[in-house]
């Protein structure tokens, strides 16, 4: 297994994906970058975006992420979400609902609303985003 | 005959407490299960972030400054304890342990000529604490909506700290709180958040003489990071003390039914040898009256 990647993507809540994998492709904050095996140490934070693996030429599984950090080490690549979703486990009529009560919750709140709240909506947005493309 | 109905009604009373207790520990049971999962689930993120942390303030050296988070103010005068128990009794000693584990830092920190300041969450502990230390405390953290979901709880509580800290209302918090160890043990520890402390058991990174590239640059990193590592650490602090109310809740209700069994065996045999006594009274009774005759 020397040729591959180990990944493993972590959010608070469990551990999402742990495995071998050819190539990861993320969102970094400076842009979006790709990391093969053996790519040399390497720390960044990520911004709201899809991670997509890759396996074999094809793209295996997306994943979206609320920002983070990946770190890149001998080891193999590890990302630590804030909160992450399996692009296929979710529907974007979930979504649309989740997005539109967060939305509402934050017109209630009225124009200097609380920004836990703003963050939620932009980031079911960026996911509503992630959905459709 | 009063003897006799008193017995009755007290085995009476003894079964139902023990039906109760019974049911208590079988729903303390299920809901450990539930809170070990969410423990264990949330242990890969807190060791990976642990780690990272690690590996970037070895990188960083001693005195190289860096975030306030990290440094500290500079200072120790002022200490805050965020003492963290349950919501509710009914769990043995849980709470009294981790209230005695911070009243004894406290001690040693006013013995030492510290300030001390309190925050406390779950209210039982605060309960505990309130006698001696009321003037002490500054905050609260209710935790009795929270059900099993914490991560809002632990969030809030992690940027309150940061901003007190950025106040300049305290130099060094520390956390207490109850280390789940296992079902039967749950230790309290007390725990330095802030200036942020790289655990001693974090593995190191060996990179094979490569050098890490920073993404932004490493400050900005860190700045990003350690708000978060707070957040982590207190997040599977609050999710620790879950697992071990629950624990310790079953263990005791598991304690108070067997308790209860043993009552309920000593006084059917007091209740037995009594009727059994008045039986033979008044069979002598009886007799003799018939002898007389």
């Amino acid at each position: 297994m020397a040729d591959k990647l180990h990944f493993s993507l972590v959010s608070p809540a469990r551990e999402l994906f742990s495995g071998d994998v050819d190539h990861v492709i993320a969102p970094g904050s400076d842009g979006e970058f790709g990391v093969l095996v053996n790519h040399a140490p390497f720390m960044t934070t990520l911004k709201n975006g899809v991670v997509r693996v890759e396996d074999n030429g094809e793209t295996t599984m997306r994943l979206f992420v609320r920002g983070g950090f990946a770190d890149v080490t001998p080891a193999g690549l590890t990302i630590l979400a804030e909160e992450a979703v399996n692009l296929d486990s979710v529907s974007v009529e979930s979504v649309q609902k989740e997005y539109d009560e967060a939305h509402r919750a934050l017109l209630a709140e009225g124009k200097d609303g609380n920004v836990a709240l703003e963050e939620q909506v932009a980031y079911l947005e960026d996911l509503k985003a992630a959905l459709v493309n | 005959m009063s003897g006799l109905k008193e017995l009755k009604n007290r085995i009476g009373s003894v079964k139902s407490t023990q039906k109760i207790t019974k049911a208590k520990q079988m729903v303390a049971a299920a809901k450990l299960r539930r809170a070990q999962e969410a423990a264990e689930a949330s242990k890969p993120y807190a060791s990976r972030m642990a780690n990272v942390v690690a590996n970037l303030t070895a990188s960083m050296g001693e005195g190289a400054g860096g975030p306030k988070l990290l440094a500290g103010s500079g200072d120790d005068k002022v200490h805050l304890l965020v003492v963290m128990t349950a919501e509710r009794g009914l769990c043995g000693g849980f709470n009294a342990n981790t209230a005695k584990a911070a009243r004894l830092k406290i001690e040693e920190l006013k013995a030492a000529g510290k300030e001390v300041k309190i925050i406390t969450v779950g209210k039982k502990g605060r309960e505990v604490l309130k006698h001696a230390y009321s003037d002490m405390f500054i905050d609260h953290v209710d935790l009795s909506d929270a059900k099993d979901k914490f991560t809002p709880f632990a969030i809030g509580l992690g940027h309150d700290l940061t901003k007190r800290f950025e106040d300049g209302e305290f130099d060094v918090a520390t956390l207490v709180f109850s280390e789940f160890k296992n079902v039967l043990t749950q230790t309290p520890v007390a725990k330095q958040l802030i200036p942020a402390e790289a655990p001693d058991d974090a593995e190191t990174i060996d990179l094979g003489g490569a050098i890490y590239a920073y993404e932004p640059s490493e400050p900005e990193i860190l700045e990003a990071l350690l708000p978060r590592y707070l957040n982590t650490q207190i997040l599977s602090a609050m999710l620790e003390n879950a697992a071990g109310e629950q624990a310790a809740s079953m263990t005791a209700m598991d304690n108070a039914t067997r308790n209860a069994g043993e009552l309920i065996d000593s006084l059917t045999l007091q209740y037995n040898r009594a009727r059994q006594a008045q039986i033979t009274k008044e069979l002598i009774e009886i007799i003799s009256g018939a002898e007389a005759l």
